[in-house]
């Protein structure tokens, strides 16, 4: 039992930051939420007025909107898999000695690393223009060229973009699983005459397995909050083609300016994520290195 | 060379007479393979940066071809351009946001990290949750009132608005990669030192501060990364006083079709402090991303 007094000095030096935390996180969604029942245009001062669910009602019968929630699934749970998958293989590449391995690991997670404004511009202009691009200097053998990658693909183009930088975080994440599995095991296995692919599929998978499901909870936390990628590369366009809810919201709020209902929609959104966040939580806490020491 | 040779005939034997092949040999010459392979997907991984690190020594002339040209005379011009379009204003607001904010998250999470795991409060746990909770809401959802109270109180292009909204992005990434950090100092160490009646802070300073400064400096690098990158607090709440670099580049949205080259070479300056950054950091970047479950 620890008591009052001890109990405080073991809390002060955690205070700070709690606080801190509380007022710069806390404190906007709390406003977030009284903002959404709120009928409130910034371009008319004066305007505010409680509405109670209008907001809400609002943003579930904008046809747009539900266009723009399955584009934040797709564009999501897309990239993330496809990332997961081309992650594993390059990790089961890199788990092997060759030479230079370090080098290829460094040159691999660069893509990650850009500034994600700068790689959207790349892909835009250097890499899938239609006349100059590489993409289509590339697949002109093939013939493709010619092909607007941007305006007839625009989900799949940010798509792109986004599974060229997480591919490398999914690597690095199954890296480290491949890493951590017990060779001894392995080795036992390949004595007793197993094949290489049944090795990896009844020692390597499941062993791998936690972390495949932390990479996929991870990467669509960070994924389903993609703005820099959208707004650089196709600005949600065609129409809404390729927008997500990030910068469907910031249109409402920076160009449309209303407060109310982006408000709302934000709500919508934090209830989208606490959903897939609360797998998240139950990842973290369940197997890892979380419950040591606590 | 010597090596590739030799292990290709190995893989030839292989191939012809695979059950007389000792194991080992076998292994090492289909690493050869692996090896291969892997250098060709991270080289075309890679090659997206190599190709705009590259476009940024070129005149935008040699930048526009259908044919896209290796062999050109390399210039600074593009360089020279972004600085004289005032790239300068926009870097020096990076670094601050970007230094000021991690130096705030250090001298914030550190204490906490330690209060979370050496010398651990109650509830713990509940703690923790709160602090990963905060990474799991998106921060759309909280951009409209930023932006309206943030201008309510006048600091609408203002670097301290970004420095402290980047310090509460930072700081629970930062809490939860150090707790990480801390558990893994032996217990006997400060078991030790406590028997022998050494203060706290003498212990920390002198045992616990040397075992986790490389953890603290790894995750000062990640923290760096995430801010400098960020770009949607700061395109909606910064332009011309207090933008940072992504903002800067915003601009050559509407300018494309016409400065490939000097786009490339401002992206290259954007881009080339994180990728050193995340370089040195490499071996803890997966501990950081995954808040510290994956080390």
């Amino acid at each position: 039992m620890i008591d009052r007094a001890e109990g405080w000095r073991r809390r002060a030096p955690l205070l700070p930051a709690l606080v801190f935390t509380i007022i710069v996180t806390q404190i906007p969604f709390l406003l977030t939420l009284f903002y959404s029942v709120q009928s409130w245009n910034l371009v008319r001062p004066g305007s505010q007025s409680f509405v109670w669910f209008a907001n809400y009602v609002d943003v579930f019968t904008d046809s747009q909107f539900r266009q723009v929630a399955i584009n934040t699934i797709v564009m999501t749970l897309g990239s993330v898999l496809i990332a997961v998958v081309l992650g594993l293989l390059l990790a089961l590449l890199l788990n092997r000695q060759f030479v230079g391995r370090g080098v290829v690991r460094t040159l691999l997670i660069t893509p990650f690393l850009i500034t994600p404004v700068a790689a959207a511009l790349l892909w835009r202009t250097v890499l899938l223009d239609p006349t100059l691009g590489l993409v289509n200097f590339v697949l002109s053998p093939f013939g493709a060229s010619g092909t607007e990658w941007i305006s007839q693909f625009p989900l799949a183009s940010v798509m792109a973009a986004l599974v060229w930088q997480w591919t490398p975080f999914m690597m690095l994440l199954l890296l480290a699983g491949l890493q951590s599995q017990p060779s001894d095991q392995l080795e036992a296995a390949r004595v007793d005459g197993a094949s290489a692919w049944s090795v990896f599929r009844e020692l390597t998978l499941p062993h791998l397995r936690r972390f495949i499901e932390l990479g996929v909870v991870l990467g669509t936390i960070y994924l389903v909050n993609t703005f820099d990628t959208v707004y650089m590369m196709t600005q949600g366009g065609p129409g809404v083609a390729s927008a997500n809810l990030p910068f469907y919201i910031y249109q409402r709020a920076f160009l449309g300016f209303d407060i109310g209902q982006s408000a709302a929609m934000g709500v919508v959104v934090v209830i989208i994520t606490l959903i897939a966040a609360s797998f998240a939580l139950r990842l973290l806490f369940r197997s890892f290195s979380v419950e040591e020491g606590i | 060379m010597a090596v590739t040779t030799d292990t290709a005939s190995d893989e030839r034997t292989t191939a012809t007479d695979e059950a007389q092949v000792p194991r080992k040999q076998r292994t090492s010459g289909a690493n050869v393979w692996f090896g291969v392979i892997a250098w060709i997907v991270g080289i075309a991984f890679f090659f997206p940066v190599f190709w705009m690190v590259l476009t940024s020594f070129k005149t935008e002339a040699d930048a526009y071809t259908t044919t896209p040209k290796i062999i050109f005379e390399p210039t600074l011009e593009q360089y020279e351009g972004v600085f004289a379009a005032g790239i300068g204003p926009y870097l020096a607001n990076s670094v601050a946001a970007t230094v000021i904010s991690t130096i705030l998250v250090l001298l914030l999470g550190v204490p906490a990290a330690f209060a979370l795991s050496l010398r651990p409060v109650q509830k713990t746990t509940d703690v923790l949750f709160f602090f990963i909770s905060t990474k799991m809401l998106p921060v759309v959802a909280a951009i409209v009132p930023i932006y309206v109270v943030v201008n309510q109180i006048g600091m609408l292009d203002n670097i301290w608005t970004l420095i402290i909204l980047y310090t509460g992005m930072n700081l629970p990434i930062a809490v939860w990669m150090m707790r990480s950090f801390f558990l893994e100092v032996p217990g006997e160490l400060l078991e030790q030192a406590s028997i022998d009646g050494a203060p706290l802070w003498r212990t920390l300073r002198e045992i616990v501060l040397p075992i986790i400064s490389p953890g603290i400096f790894a995750t000062a690098l990640i923290c760096v990364i995430f801010a400098w990158n960020e770009f949607f607090f700061a395109v909606n709440l910064t332009a011309a006083n207090a933008g940072t670099v992504p903002v800067f580049l915003v601009g050559f949205i509407t300018s494309e079709g016409l400065y490939w080259a000097q786009l490339s070479a401002a992206a290259t300056l954007a881009a080339l402090p994180v990728v050193l950054a995340g370089w040195v950091a490499q071996n803890k970047l997966v501990q950081g991303l995954s808040f510290g479950a994956v080390k």
